[in-house]
Parts: C-alpha cells; sequence; structure tokens
C-alpha cells in the first residue's frame, strides 16, 4: 500500500516536474518580441474591434499604427480626434485633423405619416425585403424601418421608434458608418457633429407624387434654397441637399420648409451680441433674416434674444466689428 | 485491424456517438462558441488538433508511465495534467512559428486546456482500445483515429450549430425565447436527428 502511494506521488510530482521544465524552457525559446507600444496604443483604443477604421478589430489596427503603415486620413472613427491625438502622443508623430461625425438618417416617414404599399411580413431585415419586393413603403427612396442599421450598430446608438422612424442617439453614435454601409437604401450620412440642420427626405420625386406618399416628404418647393443665407441648400434631382461645409445651423430652411422635410434638432441656439463698438450704421438691421437687431440709427443698436437664430449674417455685414455670435460654448463666431 | 475497424470508429465517433449531440460532452463551447460560423470553424479545428495530439499524447503517457507504475487509478488526474501542458505547449509554439495560424486558432486554444470532450476522448480511448487488451500497435492507431474523428464530429455539430443560429438571427423567435433558451432547443432537437444513427451496424 505504502508503495502505491509513494510510486503515485512519485510518478506524478515527477510528471508535473518535467512538464513545468518543459513549459518554461519553451516559454524562453518561443518567446515572441511584442512592441510594447502595441499595448499602449491597444489601450488607448475604444476596443468595440468595430472595423470602421478597415482593419481587422482594434488590435490589427494598433499594430498597423505601431508599424506605421496607416496611410494618411484613416482613423479611428469611434474615438475620433481625441483618441488619435493620445495615439499620436504615444507614437511621437502629429495626428491628422478629424471631424467628429455623426449618422443622419435622411427620412422621417413613419407607418403613420406615410403610404404603406403592401405589408411586408418575411425576415426581419431590410435587405431581405429589398430583395424580395422593394420597400413595404410607397417611397422608393424611403426608410423601410425593418432595422438593420439597429442591428449592426456596435453602440446601440439606433432606435426606431413605434411609427417605425429611425433614430439615431447622437451621444452614443460614434460615427463608425456600419450602418452606412448596411443600409440598402443608402439614406444614412455621416454627417459632422455639430450640425443640428438635416433634410430628412431622400425622395427625388417631383413634388406632387413626393407628397401623395408622404406627408414629410421634400416637394422641391426651393423655398429653402432661396431663404438660406449661406447659400449652403441646392436642389439636387428634386432634393434639398444641405452643403454642411457652408451651413451656420442657423435653421432658416427648417422654418420655411412647408412639409417640415428639414428638421433643426439644436437644443440652444447661439445669439448675435452687438458690443461697445456699434456706432448705429444699420447694416445689420438690413441683413437680419429674422429682424432681430432693434434700434435707431446712430445709437448702440440692441439683439432681440427671443428673434435672433444666430446665423450670423450681421457679424459679416457690420462694417465696425462690433458683432460677434456667442453660443453655449462661447463665441462662436467673431468678426474678421 | 482492418479497414472495417477504423471506419466503424471513424462514422461511430462523427455520428453514432457524436460527442456533443449523442455522449453530451463539451456542451460549454457548443452553445458558447456556436454565434457565427467563423469562430465556429475556428474552434473546431482547434479542437480537432487538440483531441489528437491528446489522444496520442495521453496514450503514451498511459501505456509507458502509468501502466508500468500500476497507478492507472490516477489516469484523470494525470491526463488533465498533460492536456493542459499540451495545450499551453502548442500555444507557444504556433505563436512563434506561425502568427497567421495563431490569429486564426490561438484564441480558441486555452478555451479547450480543460475541456471535458477532450479529456473524454482521452478516457475513452484507454476505456475501449486499452483496457481491452488490443496489441499495442493497433490500440495506438485506433486511439489517434477516434481522436481526430471525435474532433471531426464535434465541428461537425458546432458547425451546424452555427449554421442554425445564424439562420435563426432574422427569424422571429419570441421574446422569452430568444438567446440560449431556443439554443437549447435546437441542441435537443440535433441530439434527436443524431440519435437516428444509432441503429447504424458498421463491421
Amino acid at each position: 500500500m505504502e508503495s502505491v502511494v509513494a510510486r503515485s506521488i512519485i510518478a506524478l510530482s515527477g510528471m508535473a516536474a518535467v512538464f513545468g521544465a518543459v513549459l518554461a524552457i519553451a516559454s524562453r525559446v518561443f518567446a515572441v518580441h511584442r512592441d510594447p507600444r502595441v499595448e499602449q496604443v491597444l489601450d488607448l483604443l475604444p476596443g468595440a474591434n468595430c472595423g470602421a477604421c478597415g482593419y481587422p478589430g482594434c488590435s490589427g489596427f494598433a499594430e498597423a499604427l505601431v508599424k506605421g503603415t496607416v496611410p494618411e486620413g484613416v482613423i479611428c472613427p469611434p474615438g475620433g480626434a481625441e483618441t488619435m491625438a493620445k495615439i499620436a502622443e504615444v507614437l511621437g508623430v502629429d495626428a491628422a485633423k478629424v471631424i467628429p461625425k455623426v449618422a443622419v438618417v435622411h427620412c422621417s416617414g413613419g407607418v403613420s405619416n406615410s403610404v404603406q404599399r403592401l405589408r411586408y411580413d418575411g425576415i426581419e431585415d431590410c435587405r431581405a425585403a429589398m430583395l424580395v419586393g422593394g420597400s413595404p413603403k410607397a417611397c422608393i427612396f424611403g426608410c423601410l424601418g425593418l432595422g438593420t442599421c439597429k442591428a449592426v450598430c456596435p453602440f446601440g446608438a439606433v432606435e426606431i421608434d413605434d411609427d417605425g422612424v429611425v433614430h439615431i442617439d447622437t451621444k452614443a453614435c460614434t460615427g463608425c458608418g456600419k450602418c452606412v454601409e448596411a443600409c440598402p437604401v443608402n439614406i444614412i450620412e455621416l454627417a459632422p457633429r455639430d450640425m443640428y440642420v438635416h433634410v430628412k427626405c431622400s425622395s427625388h420625386d417631383k413634388g406632387k407624387k413626393a407628397k401623395s406618399v408622404c406627408e414629410v416628404a421634400c416637394i422641391g418647393c426651393r423655398l429653402c434654397v432661396k431663404k438660406c443665407p449661406h447659400d449652403a441648400i441646392h436642389m439636387e434631382d428634386d432634393l434639398a441637399v444641405i452643403d454642411y461645409t457652408k451651413c451656420t445651423n442657423c435653421g432658416i430652411c427648417a422654418a420655411v420648409c412647408p412639409t417640415k422635410a428639414i428638421r433643426d434638432s439644436a437644443r440652444a441656439r447661439p445669439k448675435a451680441l452687438i458690443g461697445s463698438k456699434c456706432e448705429g450704421i444699420g447694416k445689420c438691421k438690413e441683413v437680419c433674416p429674422t429682424k432681430a437687431i432693434e434700434g435707431e440709427p446712430g445709437e448702440r443698436h440692441e439683439v432681440n434674444r427671443d428673434k435672433c437664430i444666430g446665423c450670423g449674417l450681421c457679424v459679416d455685414a457690420c462694417p465696425t466689428k462690433a458683432i460677434s455670435v456667442v453660443g453655449a460654448l462661447g463665441r462662436q463666431r467673431e468678426p474678421v | 485491424m482492418d479497414l472495417g475497424q477504423l471506419l466503424a470508429i471513424i462514422i461511430g465517433a462523427i455520428f453514432v456517438s457524436n460527442f456533443v449531440l449523442a455522449r453530451f460532452l463539451g456542451l460549454c463551447p457548443f452553445v458558447g462558441v456556436s454565434k457565427d460560423s467563423d469562430s465556429a470553424l475556428g474552434m473546431g479545428m482547434a479542437v480537432i488538433f487538440v483531441m489528437t495530439m491528446a489522444s496520442i499524447v495521453t496514450w503514451i503517457v498511459y501505456t509507458y508511465v502509468l501502466v508500468p507504475l500500476e497507478i492507472t487509478y490516477l489516469r484523470t488526474i494525470a491526463f488533465i495534467l498533460v492536456i493542459a501542458t499540451l495545450v499551453q505547449f502548442v500555444e507557444m509554439v504556433i505563436e512563434k512559428t506561425s502568427p497567421a495560424l495563431h490569429k486564426s486558432l490561438g484564441i480558441y486554444l486555452p478555451l479547450i486546456t480543460t475541456n471535458c470532450a477532450v479529456l473524454g476522448v482521452a478516457v475513452l480511448n484507454i476505456d475501449t482500445f486499452i483496457a481491452t487488451g488490443l496489441p499495442r500497435a493497433t490500440s495506438f492507431i485506433f486511439t489517434v483515429v477516434h481522436g481526430l474523428s471525435a474532433g471531426i464530429g464535434f465541428t461537425l455539430a458546432l458547425v451546424l450549430m452555427a449554421a442554425i443560429r445564424e439562420r435563426l438571427q432574422l427569424g422571429s423567435v419570441p421574446k422569452s425565447m430568444r438567446g440560449i433558451p431556443i439554443t437549447f432547443i435546437i441542441a435537443g432537437l440535433m441530439a434527436i436527428a443524431f440519435s437516428g444513427f444509432a441503429g447504424l451496424k458498421i463491421g
């Protein structure tokens, strides 16, 4: 009996010792040299492995960054400029300038405000629906509302309300662009994050037809194009399209749009502020689209904060450079 | 030893007594890594590799260490030791020699270190091929073939499951059944389907 116990102990200990030694030697012999910066960069990346950068996951991107094989302009969209700046610090290079983006769905037609052409009863996926009968909506350009974008969003930023309208949670959205790729009708776009006024329609139908199938369609009336003080809206094939490089979020287009196809989601607008340099020339009064500036010629003018929409036209018009636009984040527009 | 016996072992391990669906071993990765077919295939390949290697190494340890010392009652603990070491060692070797293979297979290797299916195949080999008194060479070949086909059987079940679950993603499953509950039901139905192979007689 004793010998069995002794044999067991010796045999198992012997095996354990041998295996331990083998592993110890192997860990030396087969040690793989890893650049410690890869780990550092990986820690800075969001870790969502969304693949929006075009590399296989965050570790793939981190390796490529450290190797320096990432082409200029390729960034981590969820991490944004902040993350890229931190990584650049670790790697000792200059970070590329990036504009943070957010997904915008160019359609607000739901079950209640648009005409349904058929009742789709198949697989709950927009791409699958497109393969069989196209959109259940009478508008062929509109959102199908089956939630493919919601399914692919790695950040849970896409919500679909009871009416079938897609809403993007701009706080959760990182602008990775997965939904843009997945949408079979191409109505999702990545827009600059600081833009609040969007055309929520993608219909290229002529006005009458567009209106007949959807209450919130762009009918191509051109009111927004005419009213835009910054030449930022143009008609492209019977659809108003905002040029985000020119738009100042003034929201005039949203106010004049008869079908509410243009939506203004700004919570608080910046306001114009007239400083002490004002000589009462009155140029600002002439350009103000909302008649928000009051005051007698020769005296310092005042801005009616209720009427002002912060478009900034007066800033450029003022000859004495007395006006600036002040928002929640401080001075947003200064006279040049 | 003849080819009929080998065929019986292969068919037996893959279909008749499939490790997952008939012996109910390795259910944890079967449910955990069957969400998409790519990772299911990666996991399956890792299991095939580890099962075959584990079969060989445990056969050697059993025949040349445990039997001569008459401590075969320690086989379970000895096998766990052997398998854990083997998997660690193999992972190191793969990471050094083939980074591409390590990327596709490496992340699944630690998952199967102490998998019951791997231990199960080692123990079954001993029970069916060594304890029955087969000649050494024959039992060794049978062991290797059994380990390999057990791995293939596991992979088959895993990939089938992943394919079904992928399709199910698009289906309208009742809310209370989504996720793990429906997976268990699928697993049960698959096991019933595989029990149809039980009537198969080969060799």
